[in-house]
């Protein structure tokens, strides 16, 4: 559908306004990330985790990023806090706005900034395995005491707020006592996301806040990041669970071997995916038809010149050995030469 | 299902930890061939009533049967041939899986304990690798180079080695995306299919549950231990 383009040339200005069209002049995106990339040199090869991204959130949106095991939704988050290890290289702009004085460029801001300015307070992260991001010689209630007097609150006020966000993430009071080994995964899960929520962050990046819970607290967990956006804050929530991000989500990014290849609301989305892999995916869902998606991903060190997904795409043609460009697409954008419904939906 | 041929039962189980008491009195049982749900509250003894029926955790009071006949002990002193009827995939292939040891060696591992010839350890890793759905370059790779849905994919292929009669899954797809959950489905369905072999399954998920499982059965609490989330 796309006629060719050439190099870098021009970026698709405002994808994530097109997303939303009911915020028209609205407020400007909280985070405003343009054709970021994040590549590994490893010793015999280059892992191109994430590839050419432009994403938008805005004030009040819950913003749902899937896709299937290591397509690169983590590394975007540890991107995006600049908590890569020391082999990575990151390119592009990933603005965070709402700050005193103007946005900063999370990619080139340094980590005196992030430390001092953006991580906790501005962007909070719920990191993936709660077990390996627990200080294990503190109890619960002081790790989120830590936390909050790192923010600079004053002790009597760290010392109520302990209490407050254990409730509101559903962790009983008296396992705030315990030590990490103490909980079960599912505490401890409960637990970070406590300290995540302590300093009450614009916006909160949340990688798998579900994983290791049952049902009853997933959706108290979703519903609480719901609330939050409600509030006017904003979330993005990385997971693989595509029932909770239908449960809870404004828009859906859909990424496929280090590119985002559809990012619409979610509503169209889980009724109308427009590209062929987010199709392929919902089709996988138990209460869908249950059907994996045909053969394997491609390996992050080698991937094809053209569309990634085209190996296992029931409409490619010749036309897919190009790589197909992020492009406005009913009510959002898709990256694909053949979107499903085009032609259909005026 | 009558009788007790051709079923895994755990007849009047109690079990915990120390003075803690987990299962009260359970019974449960899988026939061959079916796909039995399992539903409980968080802590509810799931996973204590799997590590029962694995043969992996010693009731206190009741008994585990196979055909109708009780198995004595647990672990390794229940006879090889016993014990390799009964297979278990655990929710976190991380945790289930020996770090040091290639994929290939982890599905190898249970051949090689039964001291199976080297050339038939090669063609049955092969073929369960094909199974599940493993390529050849992931075979040679550790478990730290690997996805978690590679992983449990080996950790399914290893299970699947003895072929067994009865196969446990505890929340063994939770931490999958759709596709390899439901690929994962797939291969043990067919498995069940061809070997008519009894399936529990272990899940949070309704949608999961809904559809895989042919009956559930909702595990009441034991009522003995504080009912906490």
């Amino acid at each position: 559908m796309k006629t060719d383009q050439s190099v870098t040339a021009e970026r698709p200005a405002g994808i994530a306004s097109l997303v939303d069209p009911q915020r028209p002049g609205g407020p400007g995106p909280v985070l405003d990330v343009q054709g970021l990339g994040v590549r590994f040199r490893l010793r015999d090869a280059t892992v191109h985790a994430v590839t050419d991204l432009t994403l938008g959130v805005h004030p009040g949106e819950l913003l749902a990023v899937v896709g299937e095991s290591g397509c690169g939704k983590s590394v975007l988050a540890h991107a995006l806090l600049g908590l890569l290890p020391r082999n990575a290289t990151v390119t592009g702009q990933a603005r965070l706005h709402q700050l005193d004085d103007g946005p900063v460029d999370l990619v080139t801001c340094g980590e005196r900034v992030l430390a001092g300015r953006v991580r906790g307070r501005l962007a909070g992260l719920v990191p993936q395995s709660p077990a390996t991001a627990l200080n294990p010689v503190r109890t619960g209630r002081r790790l989120i005491e830590e936390t909050l007097r790192a923010h600079r609150h004053t002790r009597a006020e760290a010392v109520g707020a302990a209490e407050r966000v254990a409730a509101e993430v559903g962790l009983d009071v008296a396992d705030l006592d315990r030590y990490p080994h103490e909980l079960s995964g599912g505490m401890a899960q409960r637990l970070v996301t406590a300290l995540a929520l302590a300093p009450d962050p614009v916006l909160l990046i949340a990688d798998e806040p579900t994983s290791g819970l049952d049902r009853p607290l997933v959706d108290h967990t979703l519903d609480l990041l719901r609330r939050r956006c409600d509030g006017g804050k904003s979330v993005v929530l990385i997971t693989h669970d595509l029932a909770a991000a239908e449960r809870v989500a404004d828009t859906v990014a859909v990424m496929y071997a280090s590119r985002v290849v559809e990012h619409r609301p979610a509503r169209r989305f889980f009724t109308a995916p427009a590209h062929p892999y987010g199709a392929a995916l919902l089709d996988a869902l138990p209460d869908r038809a249950f059907r994996p998606v045909p053969g394997h991903p491609p390996m992050l060190t080698a991937l094809p010149p053209g569309c990634a997904f085209g190996t296992r795409c029931p409409y490619a043609t010749d036309v897919c050995e190009r790589q197909p460009r992020l492009a406005a697409y009913d009510a959002g954008a898709v990256a694909c030469h053949h979107p499903i419904g085009a032609g259909v939906v005026s | 299902m009558s009788g007790t041929a051709g079923q895994l039962a755990a007849e009047q189980v109690t079990a915990g930890y120390g003075r803690q008491i987990v299962l009260d009195r359970v019974d449960l049982r899988i026939g061959r061939g079916e796909t039995v749900g399992l539903r409980a509250a968080s802590g509810g003894g799931k996973s204590t009533l799997v590590r029962v029926l694995a043969l992996l955790h010693r009731p206190d009071r009741g008994r585990v049967t196979i055909d109708g006949a009780p198995v004595t002990g647990t672990r390794y002193s229940v006879p090889v041939a016993v014990r390799t009827r009964i297979a278990v995939l655990f929710q976190s292939p991380r945790a289930a899986a020996d770090p040091r040891l290639s994929l290939a060696d982890l599905i190898a591992e249970p051949l090689r304990a039964t001291r199976r010839p080297d050339d038939e350890i090669r063609r049955r890793v092969a073929d369960l690798a094909d199974l599940v759905g493993l390529t050849a370059d992931l075979l040679g790779r550790r478990p730290h180079a690997v996805s978690d849905g590679q992983l449990q994919r080996a950790c399914l292929a290893r299970a699947l080695t003895h072929r067994p009669d009865y196969l446990l899954c505890d929340e063994a797809t939770a931490m999958l995306d759709a596709s390899t959950q439901a690929h994962v489905a797939a291969v043990i369905t067919d498995y069940q299919r061809t070997h008519r072999a009894g399936v529990l399954l272990v899940t949070h998920d309704p949608a999961l549950m809904n559809r895989w499982a042919d009956r559930v059965v909702d595990l009441p609490p034991s009522g003995v231990v504080p009912g906490r989330p």
